[in-house]
């Protein structure tokens, strides 16, 4: 994945760059709003992180300049703001996510990752299957290879959420965001709970389990078969 | 700058002198006007009164000639406060009258005149020069057979009545003018003194000593109301800076404390460590200590935030009892797990106008907070079942949050002050929070004209999050 990093501490970019290498994706730095605009212009990056305070241009104008020209690749905004407000203004402008500073990098990657396959997503599809774990978005039904699993309405959001998003990893933030629409801290981890509730429901009684915890991280839905 | 001079800039002072001359203007004009008027009317009277004179006298002139002409004008001259009288031949010789020394030529110029004149009887009363001392109006008539006929009146009344007026005039401009600045220096000085004490006042509150307070009269003037508002804005920035003071000491105090803790153990960990796993170790409490800091750092700003009222402007219309499901759904695993039944009683809808986030939030840390006090084993060693319930409740033209546990609650003493920032009791410092969640709770319900209140539960405690529902404007003010 090629990832264009648009933020103006020298530090703060270098290590992104060097972090997104790590996990093996390619990623560029670009330190002003010009710069990263004329960068992000060529259209051959999948995904742009771009800080909201830069100099020459903002951030904001960067990813409206872009959008009015066409150019739709995925957006994600750091912002040291992080107010709700903020965060609004953000995605108003043709941003496609929105986080505050500081994060931490699994976050960012977690949402680099899900914002970059989105446009391949499964967003669309009526029935999504991982492993023999099946959910039908029209019946709301569930099965998991012939056993019916009967779901609470949030339950079945949140298993849906993490199946739009299989084999990839999901923050407890972004659950919180997506699944309850929430953007503030709950202070205990209380979708732990929800999620170890999901996993009793399809997981159990199963050899090989589903949903899995990526430590440091979040969670992951994916056929461990594979 | 002088006293005086102080005292002549002041704006009642320069109001005075606006509408002091505006009134000696008016004044002024009043009086001229009212002179001119008067010398008007009273030459009006003259002009009748010599107009029928004439007809009178050149009805004689018709009936009996010269002779009798003369006769009545001689017998008429001679009465005291006559009018002026002369009767000619065609050549200027006087046969009758009582006037002399005349401005020459009048006698040629038909109609009216005004003319110096001399009565014949004073100058030989007081025997004196004679000299033309008086003024007069008169008409001199064109009497058939060449005779010409004068009469006039003297103007000595009109000039004087004249002179009177504009004397009054002059006075009372210049008693206006006097009597206008004497009050205009009186006012303004009292204005001024009491001015002088409130710029003292705020001198000092200046320099830093924000307990200062104007002075009010108790008159209720405009300057009272003024020095009351400005009161009441001191005291609320009083308030304000007090309560700054209290949060940076506290900030001080508990960010200080996981800071140093945070330092210790990476100077531990360079010390100490001897492989990578306990590095490792090391740097992932590192980074959690840092994760705690960052959340306490995020709710300080949502309070800031809430206090600042910079949210009133992100409001709309909601169900209240919606939230309530809501957080209740978000909450109840966690509740259910640590063993405490968990209810939401909301099914009436309590619409209200507020910020749908912050009240969520709001909500959730009073949820969360129960969730952490409640204590499934001390509640089943009274007999009592842990339990919270959540409810959502019209309450007139409020709304009513509450979260009511079977928990330890808190000392009515303790009340008030759990709800500062930072506040955590002695026996729950082991329990894990930023200690901001009461805090900002309280935040939000002011936030909206509304009040966080902590009430006995019997027992427990029963968090209440009342607010107005039509948002922070009606309550306002």
């Amino acid at each position: 994945m090629r990832i264009l990093v648009i933020e103006d501490d020298r530090d703060a970019a270098d290590y992104l760059v060097k972090a997104f290498r790590e996990v093996g994706h390619v990623a560029d730095a670009a330190t002003d709003g010009e710069d990263g605009l004329a960068m992000a212009l060529d259209g051959q990056y999948d995904i742009l992180i771009v800080d909201r305070m830069l100099p020459k241009r903002d951030g904001l104008s960067v990813i409206g300049t872009l959008r009015e020209k066409g150019i739709e690749t995925p957006a994600l905004i750091l912002s040291a703001l992080g107010q709700v407000d903020d965060r609004v203004k953000g995605l108003r402008a043709g941003g496609d996510d929105y986080l505050p500073k500081p994060y931490s990098f699994s976050e960012l990657l977690a949402r680099v990752e899900v914002l970059a396959r989105r446009r391949g997503s499964r967003a669309e599809e009526t029935v999504l299957r991982v492993g023999n774990l099946e959910l039908n978005r029209l019946s709301h039904q569930v099965r998991r290879d012939t056993e019916e699993i009967s779901l609470q309405p949030r339950e079945f959001r949140l298993l849906e959420y993490l199946m739009q998003h299989a084999g990839q990893v999901v923050t407890r933030t972004m659950l919180l965001e997506n699944v309850w629409d929430y953007h503030f801290d709950p202070q205990t981890n209380v979708i732990d709970v929800h999620i170890s509730r999901l996993r009793s429901k399809i997981d159990k009684g199963f050899s090989q389990p589903l949903l899995h915890t990526v430590r440091g991280a979040g969670y992951m839905i994916r056929d461990g078969a594979r | 700058m002088t006293a005086l001079g102080k005292l002549f800039r002041t704006t009642t002072f320069k109001l005075t002198l606006v509408y002091l001359t505006v009134f000696a203007l008016f004044a002024a004009f009043l009086l001229g006007y009212f002179a001119l008027n008067t010398r008007r009317l009273i030459t009006e009277q003259i002009t009748d009164t010599v107009n029928a004179e004439i007809t009178g006298l050149s009805e004689q002139y018709r009936l009996g000639g010269i002779r009798r002409l003369v006769i009545v004008v001689d017998a008429r001259a001679r009465r005291p406060g006559s009018s002026l009288y002369l009767v000619t031949t065609f050549n200027g010789d006087a046969l009758a009258g009582n006037v002399t020394a005349l401005a020459p030529g009048i006698l040629e110029n038909q109609g009216w005149t005004e003319t110096v004149y001399r009565r014949l009887d004073e100058a030989e009363n007081q025997n004196r020069p004679a000299r033309p001392e008086h003024e007069a109006l008169v008409r001199v008539f064109q009497l058939p057979g060449g005779f010409r006929l004068l009469v006039g009146r003297d103007l000595e009344e009109r000039e004087r009545l004249y002179r009177i007026v504009l004397a009054a005039g002059r006075w009372s401009v210049a008693i206006v003018i006097v009597l206008g600045l004497a009050g205009g220096l009186f006012v303004s000085r009292r204005v001024l003194a009491r001015v002088d004490a409130m710029t003292e006042t705020t001198k000092t509150i200046m320099e830093g000593d924000l307990s200062g307070r104007l002075p009010v009269a108790g008159s209720g003037d405009e300057l009272d109301r003024l020095a009351q508002n400005l009161n009441a804005m001191l005291e609320r920035i009083e308030a304000l800076m007090q309560g700054l003071k209290e949060v940076s000491d506290n900030i001080a105090h508990d960010l200080k404390t996981p800071l140093t803790r945070l330092r210790n153990r990476a100077e531990q960990a360079l010390r100490a460590a001897g492989n990578d796993a306990e590095y490792r170790t090391a740097l992932d409490a590192t980074i959690e200590e840092s994760d705690g800091l960052i959340r306490t750092f995020n709710a300080l700003l949502m309070i800031a935030r809430a206090e600042s009222g910079q949210a009133r402007d992100d409001m709309n219309e909601f169900d209240a009892a919606e939230i309530a499901h809501d957080i209740g759904e978000l909450y109840e695993p966690l509740a259910e797990e640590k063993g405490i039944s968990f209810k939401v009683e909301a099914d009436a809808p309590a619409r209200l106008k507020g910020n749908r986030e912050l009240i969520s939030q709001a909500l959730a840390n009073l949820v969360d907070n129960a969730i952490k006090y409640v204590e499934p084993q001390a509640d089943a060693a009274n007999g009592a079942a842990p339990e919270i319930v959540v409810r959502a409740l019209n309450s007139g033209d409020r709304i009513l949050l509450t979260v009511a546990d079977t928990g330890p609650g808190i000392p009515v003493a303790d009340r008030a002050h759990v709800v500062e920032r930072f506040v955590r009791l002695e026996q729950s410092r082991s329990q894990p929070g930023s200690g901001l969640g009461l805090s900002l709770a309280s935040a939000v319900a002011r936030l909206h004209g509304g009040e966080l209140t902590l009430e006995d539960n019997h027992p427990g405690l029963k968090s209440v999050i009342a607010l107005p529902r039509g948002g922070p404007l009606q309550n306002a003010g």
